[in-house]
């Protein structure tokens, strides 16, 4: 039984790490790929002249630096205005609190096309022009939610008895905020800005209704499937993948010995 | 503990600090997804002012349900069908994945769910782009279907259509399978954390086997992980745009191009909103089951 268990273990993971990798891998190689026609879709030959010119395709840089604009402003504001959340919802027992934990958590139980429709309509009611500010409104919204909730995990297993202690030994409360909450916390702000980044920079459905005529990267990808796919999008998808990459390994918590928590 | 005046100081300022704090976010999540939200119920009753523009009047147009159901109830069908499908198949591979990094994967753990989550920073529409050279009529996947003479069995079972891979269901399935993935994995593998390895230890020594170890311990530990990514993996796949529309081809939409589709092309609001609250009906139904049984809380975060 445990021989047979095992060997399944083993062919189930690898399956399920080939059906991750599988379009990653395709990516990374057709970064190296010489296409014949606009489509960089069907493999051609080998060449290093998309790495050598990775800001060849001068709309899709432009988008690509739109997303990392956007990305930043809405994980910015998405950690300040979450992070102020999770401190009040984390110290205090406030009345309401249920209520508002819940009203943080439920955006993560809708479909993206959902909260699309009606941000639009809410826009559209306010005559207020589809452009980077309904982008900006919109994408700090959903990253809103996953800011606080990583920080009221985060501050859950935080000792309130530490800045107390601060305190108690002279410190008003704000500078012990800055000397103790504030450092303690920063691997969680670190890590809410990362994941609100990241959905942020790979958000499709709501900046499809919100964007009016600005580009953002998925937009512009979207749009390359009927006009052109140059290989500059994969060398540019893989350059992000190696950034993203070192950063998860950053933000990842140290684990000693066994890695249980 | 007696009460001096600096701690009653300090009970006072506690009454307003946390609402001070909350407040910036409270506007955001009210003015921004709560009222808007709610502002779908009467856009859904109303009937568009005009064929080219989104501005509407409301009119207690109830049968903008009735004709949003019977126009693409086989679209949402089709959705919760390929949400259904891609999340049992992702299971099958995501349960025993999350066990193996749970209980063999030692120090490499943190690596291994590194690896898992790896995958989600690159845009899904690149991924997309990726399945379709994969994919396509000159792809690499099609070619070995081809030289091991399996094209008449797959056309026979549907997975292929006229000896394609691309458009068809096989394809959708495929990659919202490879996208959700990364969700089933975490939340299993966060149960799976919780569980004490001594619980096991305590089962062997009673003679539990193997399967009877998995039975009576991790199984029934590993639920509430179970439940959370099932409900996150269903609601993204449900509600998808990217998939259907970039591997599936005009024949496999599913209900968020037909909104889209609804709103940014043909400018019909209010069935675009009807059917905006149907999808939101259905999978709050879900939602509600799973706070029955575990709560929000459970919910892990990527």
């Amino acid at each position: 039984m445990n021989r047979i268990g095992g060997w399944l273990l083993g062919l189930a993971s690898v399956l399920a790490f080939a059906l991750l990798y599988a379009p990653i891998v395709v990516m990374v190689l057709f970064s190296f790929n010489a296409p014949r026609g606009r489509f960089n879709l069907v493999w051609q030959g080998f060449t290093l002249a998309n790495w050598r010119q990775p800001l060849a395709d001068a709309a899709l840089t432009q988008a690509f630096l739109a997303s990392l604009a956007l990305a930043l402003a809405a994980a910015v504001l998405a950690v300040l205005l979450g992070g102020l959340m999770a401190l009040a919802l984390g110290r205090v027992r406030l009345r309401g609190g249920r209520a508002i934990a819940l009203l943080l958590a439920l955006p993560l139980t809708n479909p993206e096309i959902v909260l699309a429709t009606a941000l639009l309509n809410l826009f559209v009611d306010l005559n207020l022009p589809r452009g980077p500010l309904t982008l900006l409104l919109s994408h700090s919204l959903f990253c809103l939610s996953y800011a606080a909730l990583t920080l009221k995990a985060r501050l859950a297993g935080f000792d309130p008895s530490l800045e107390l202690a601060a305190q108690d030994l002279g410190a008003p409360p704000l500078a012990a905020f800055r000397r103790v909450t504030l450092p303690l916390l920063a691997p969680g702000l670190l890590a809410a800005g990362l994941l609100s980044f990241s959905l942020s920079f790979d958000d499709y459905v709501i900046s499809s209704f919100t964007a009016g005529e600005t580009v953002t990267l998925p937009l512009y990808l979207a749009g390359a499937f009927q006009r052109e796919i140059s290989p500059q999008i994969q060398v540019l998808s893989t350059l992000v993948l190696l950034v993203s990459g070192v950063l998860l390994i950053l933000a990842t918590p140290r684990s000693s010995g066994s890695g249980r928590r | 503990m007696l009460a001096s005046p600096k701690a009653e100081g300090h009970r006072r300022a506690r009454r307003w600090w946390p609402w001070a704090l909350l407040a910036p976010g409270l506007v955001w999540l009210i003015g921004l997804y709560l009222l808007p939200l709610l502002a779908l119920v009467p856009l859904s009753l109303s009937e568009p002012v005009s064929r080219f523009g989104l501005d509407t009047v409301f009119r207690w147009r109830l049968a903008n349900y009735g004709e949003v159901l019977g126009a693409y109830g086989p679209v949402l069908l089709r959705s919760f069908g390929f949400a259904l499908v891609s999340t049992g198949l992702g299971l099958l591979l995501a349960y025993p994945l999350a066990y193996g990094i749970r209980f063999r994967g030692g120090r490499w753990q943190p690596l291994l769910i590194g690896l898992v989550v790896l995958p989600s920073l690159t845009s899904y529409l690149v991924r997309a782009i990726g399945w379709t050279s994969l994919l396509g009529d000159n792809g690499p996947v099609l070619g070995l279907i081809t030289a091991l003479g399996l094209t008449d069995l797959g056309n026979g079972l549907g997975l292929l259509r006229d000896g394609r891979l691309l458009n068809t269901p096989t394809a959708v399935v495929l990659g919202l399978t490879s996208n959700q993935l990364p969700f089933l994995v975490l939340p299993l593998v966060v149960a799976m954390q919780r569980i004490d390895r001594r619980l096991l230890e305590a089962a062997a020594d009673l003679h539990a086997g193997g399967l009877r170890r998995f039975r009576l311990v991790v199984w029934p530990l590993s639920r509430p992980g179970l439940a959370s990514a099932l409900l996150l993996s269903l609601i993204p796949a449900a509600g998808d745009v990217v998939n259907p529309l970039f591997l599936g081809g005009p024949n496999e939409r599913m209900v968020g191009n037909t909104i889209e589709n609804l709103l940014l092309v043909q400018l019909q609001a209010p069935r675009a909103a009807a059917l905006a609250l149907v999808l939101m009906a259905l999978i709050s139904l879900a939602v509600v089951l799973q706070l029955r049984t575990g709560g929000l809380d459970d919910l892990a975060l990527p």
